[in-house]
């Protein structure tokens, strides 16, 4: 058993390819306000709470985890798209927070975000059209109204709809619908990074796997990177190279994707497997499932030592105490937990 | 055409079923000829994707349809022999929550947010069991310890708000099962819970229902679910049963397009290589504008000719299993049909 720390994977790592997103250390704490008028800060939720991982060239990380765990910031902040409270994101070798406005805002085309909610990311009063050509504007990526409504057709063909539907407003279009324009939207500016933030969730099964599969085609045509959020195991397994699994702000495991399903070495990732009922009888008959006790702690007031321990089965007092860090347990295989 | 199986009538048993909305372009029939039956202590699964009209049915067998817009046309609801389309409304909220209850998807939609939780479990313990103030208090407090919630006494005078949404569903089965019903009626009991809290609930509210011998219907978009849980399932599609079966046969010999297009799309994480998910074609149509003929053609592999003009009833598979496909005979989840 190895005992470096991921940072140091991420640099051996940069021997061969250079990552194309490197978070290290990365923490987004959010204050915790009180008194009259919220002036008061008595304390921090701490969304993201010391994670690092990179992202390879052409690699989709998977980042999955419970509802509050962190995901969402997670992004955001890679994109600085929030601030971090510590720690560095490296994008192609540039420190993002070192950037001056300016620079950031050319920085930004190359990272696009697509949004959890279908449903409320899109501005109902725009059309479908204007909306995926706005980043054109703001990137003055078009050479006139005309080549901007030719670059949002063909955007438009690119996600599997059509050019006709660029007049329509958001209320016009189903949930899967409104997800493709969400891409379309996200590509317009040739990016080579995307958060996609749950990209699915709130999709019907048979539409579910029309955009997977669109995304995944689209990964491949245009050459890009991919940071996939998802609540459960079960989706991006599917388009994940390596699986980053959080709870409660911490990173908790970290693999390959096969070995993350194969053998799992956190207890928590094991309970998140083993609570996804899976469409075959045979074997749900035969499989072993973990139920966990008690509720999701809130995160503003996160449990000592290890944040897992109020639900861990296998937990001692030993877990109250300490604070495991992530260890690498097999070749590129990390877990965070004491009794590995 | 149902006959009942045994010697002993089905607990629950529904004839023809339709119920419409008057909307802009006329009334829609969204539950459109449905038949099927629950025998008692039995779980049944309905699934189907969003607005096929499996809560209209749930809310259909509750007699809780808004009423206008909504209008149960015709059919038959026998509950324990008694057509409940057919009973005073003072009869049906006699058996509706002390013979028949629901647990709905959003559980601070249906608990009462001015209400404490005492108010809201022990109301109906003294209406439709007669029971004294202090008898029902005890009662709850029981009740809330069965479903797991911590400090139930103190519980008791906390209002809904400060529950978590696992609990706050947790509740909703304590207060379902309270009356010990007959049946148990579970719209998307788990949907809007994280993955661990969905397992947790769902091992509760099996748990329980097996313990006090109460028959369930689980309705669920999610194909896993019922093959964790369900002996028989009815797989719904634009508001009709398109096949029925026990789940074993559902699962090992699935024989409608529509089910093995469902099964094919779930990504799945225990199957050893990635293959690309096989995705059903095009949009699941608006229920004011169904297809002609069977109204899954447009998206159907196996679609023929007869498919856009006449409508297939279900007919026998097997033993105890129904497709309403033109192709059953053909249709099978090892052969998919050459994509045009
Ligand atoms: N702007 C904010 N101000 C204060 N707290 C925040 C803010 N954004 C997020 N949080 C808190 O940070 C924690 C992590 O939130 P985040 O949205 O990243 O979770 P998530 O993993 O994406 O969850 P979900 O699955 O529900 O989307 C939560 O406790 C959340 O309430
Ligand atoms: N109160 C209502 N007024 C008008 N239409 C409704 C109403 N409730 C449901 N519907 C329509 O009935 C159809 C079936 O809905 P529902 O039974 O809720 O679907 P689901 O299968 O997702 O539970 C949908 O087209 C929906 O839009
Ligand atoms: S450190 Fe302890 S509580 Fe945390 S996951 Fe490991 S065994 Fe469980
Ligand atoms: S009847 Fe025809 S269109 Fe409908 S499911 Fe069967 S083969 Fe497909
Ligand atoms: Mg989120
Ligand atoms: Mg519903």
């Amino acid at each position: 058993m190895r005992e470096n720390k991921i940072k140091s994977d991420a640099t051996e790592g940069a021997a061969k390819t250079p990552p194309l997103m490197d978070i290290r250390n990365l923490k987004v704490y959010f204050p915790i306000k009180s008194g009259v008028l919220l002036g008061r800060t008595v304390g921090h939720i701490k969304a993201v709470d010391d994670v690092s991982l990179h992202i390879n060239p052409g690699e989709t990380l998977g980042l999955v985890g419970e509802s509050g765990s962190g995901k969402t910031t997670l992004g955001r902040a890679a994109l600085r798209l929030i601030e971090p409270t510590d720690g560095q994101v490296i994008f192609d070798g540039q420190e993002l927070r070192d950037l001056s406005s300016q620079e950031m805002r050319q920085r930004r085309r190359e990272l696009g975000f697509v949004f959890q909610d279908p449903y409320g990311s899109l501005n109902p009063r725009m059309t479908a059209g204007n909306m995926i050509g706005e980043p054109l504007k703001i990137h003055k990526l078009h050479s006139g109204k005309e080549d901007r409504r030719r670059q949002v057709g063909d955007l438009l063909e690119t996600v599997g709809l059509s050019r006709s539907m660029a007049d329509r407003y958001p209320h016009e279009f189903s949930g899967g619908q409104r997800q493709r324009i969400g891409v379309a939207r996200a590509l317009a500016a040739k990016p080579r990074f995307l958060v996609l933030d749950e990209p699915v969730s709130a999709l019907d099964v048979s539409i579910q796997a029309q955009l997977i599969n669109l995304l995944q085609d689209l990964q491949e045509e245009f050459n890009l990177t991919y940071l996939l959020i998802a609540h459960d195991l079960s989706v991006v397994r599917h388009i994940s190279d390596r699986i980053a699994v959080m709870y409660l702000g911490k990173l908790v495991e970290l693999s390959d994707y096969k070995a993350l399903y194969d053998n799992p070495l956190h207890p928590y990732t094991q309970a998140l497997l083993s609570a996804v009922p899976l469409p075959d009888r045979a074997l749900e008959r035969s499989r072993e499932r973990i139920v966990l006790k008690g509720d999701i702690p809130s995160p503003r007031n996160p449990p000592t030592g290890c944040v897992f321990h109020t639900r861990c089965p296998i937990a001692t007092d030993e877990c109250r105490m300490t604070i495991p860090t992530m260890k690498e347990h097999a070749p590129n295989h990390y877990a965070a937990c004491i009794k590995l | 055409m149902d006959a009942l199986r045994g010697d002993s009538a089905p607990l629950l048993d529904v004839r023809n079923l339709v119920t419409q909305f008057v909307t802009d372009e006329g009334p829609v029939r969204v539950v459109n000829d449905v038949s099927f039956q629950i025998n008692e202590g039995e779980t049944l699964g309905l699934v189907g994707e969003s607005g096929c009209g499996k809560s209209v049915t749930a809310l259909s067998i509750m007699g809780l349809v808004p009423t206008p817009p909504g209008e149960i046309v015709s059919g038959e609801i026998y509950f324990q022999g008694q057509d409940l389309l057919r009973i005073s409304g003072e009869d049906l909220r006699g058996i509706r929550g002390s013979q028949i209850a629901m647990v709905f998807q959003e559980p601070m939609t249906s608990l009462n947010p001015v209400l404490t939780i005492e108010r809201q479990l022990a109301e109906p313990l003294r209406m439709h069991l007669g029971m004294t103030r202090g008898v029902a208090k005890s009662r709850a407090c029981e009740l809330l310890e069965m479903v797991g919630i911590p400090d139930p006494e103190d519980r008791l005078k906390d209002y809904p708000h400060r529950m978590s949404g696992g609990q706050r569903q947790r509740i909703m089965i304590a207060m379902a099962l309270s009356c010990n019903p007959k049946l148990l009626i579970a719209d998307e009991p788990t949907t809007a819970l994280d993955v661990t809290i969905q397992a947790q609930v769902l091992e509760l509210m099996m748990t329980l229902s097996k313990e006090f011998g109460t028959a369930l219907l689980i309705i669920t978009h999610n194909l896993g679910v019922v093959a964790r849980f369900a002996d028989r399932v009815n797989v719904m599609y634009s508001g009709k049963i398109r096949e029925m079966g026990p789940a074993d046969d559902i699962f090992d010999s699935p024989s409608h397009p529509y089910t093995i297009g469902l099964l094919n799309a779930i990504p799945r994480f225990d199957q050893g290589d990635r293959a690309r998910l096989q995705m059903i074609k095009g949009e699941i149509p608006d229920p004011a504008h169904r297809p002609s003929g069977c109204s899954f053609n447009p998206r159907c592999p196996w679609a023929v000719d007869k498919c856009s003009v006449s409508e297939p009833s279900l007919a026998a598979v097997g033993p105890d299993h129904t497709s309403a496909c033109w192709e059953a005979a053909t249709v099978s989840k090892a052969q998919l049909p050459v994509a045009p």
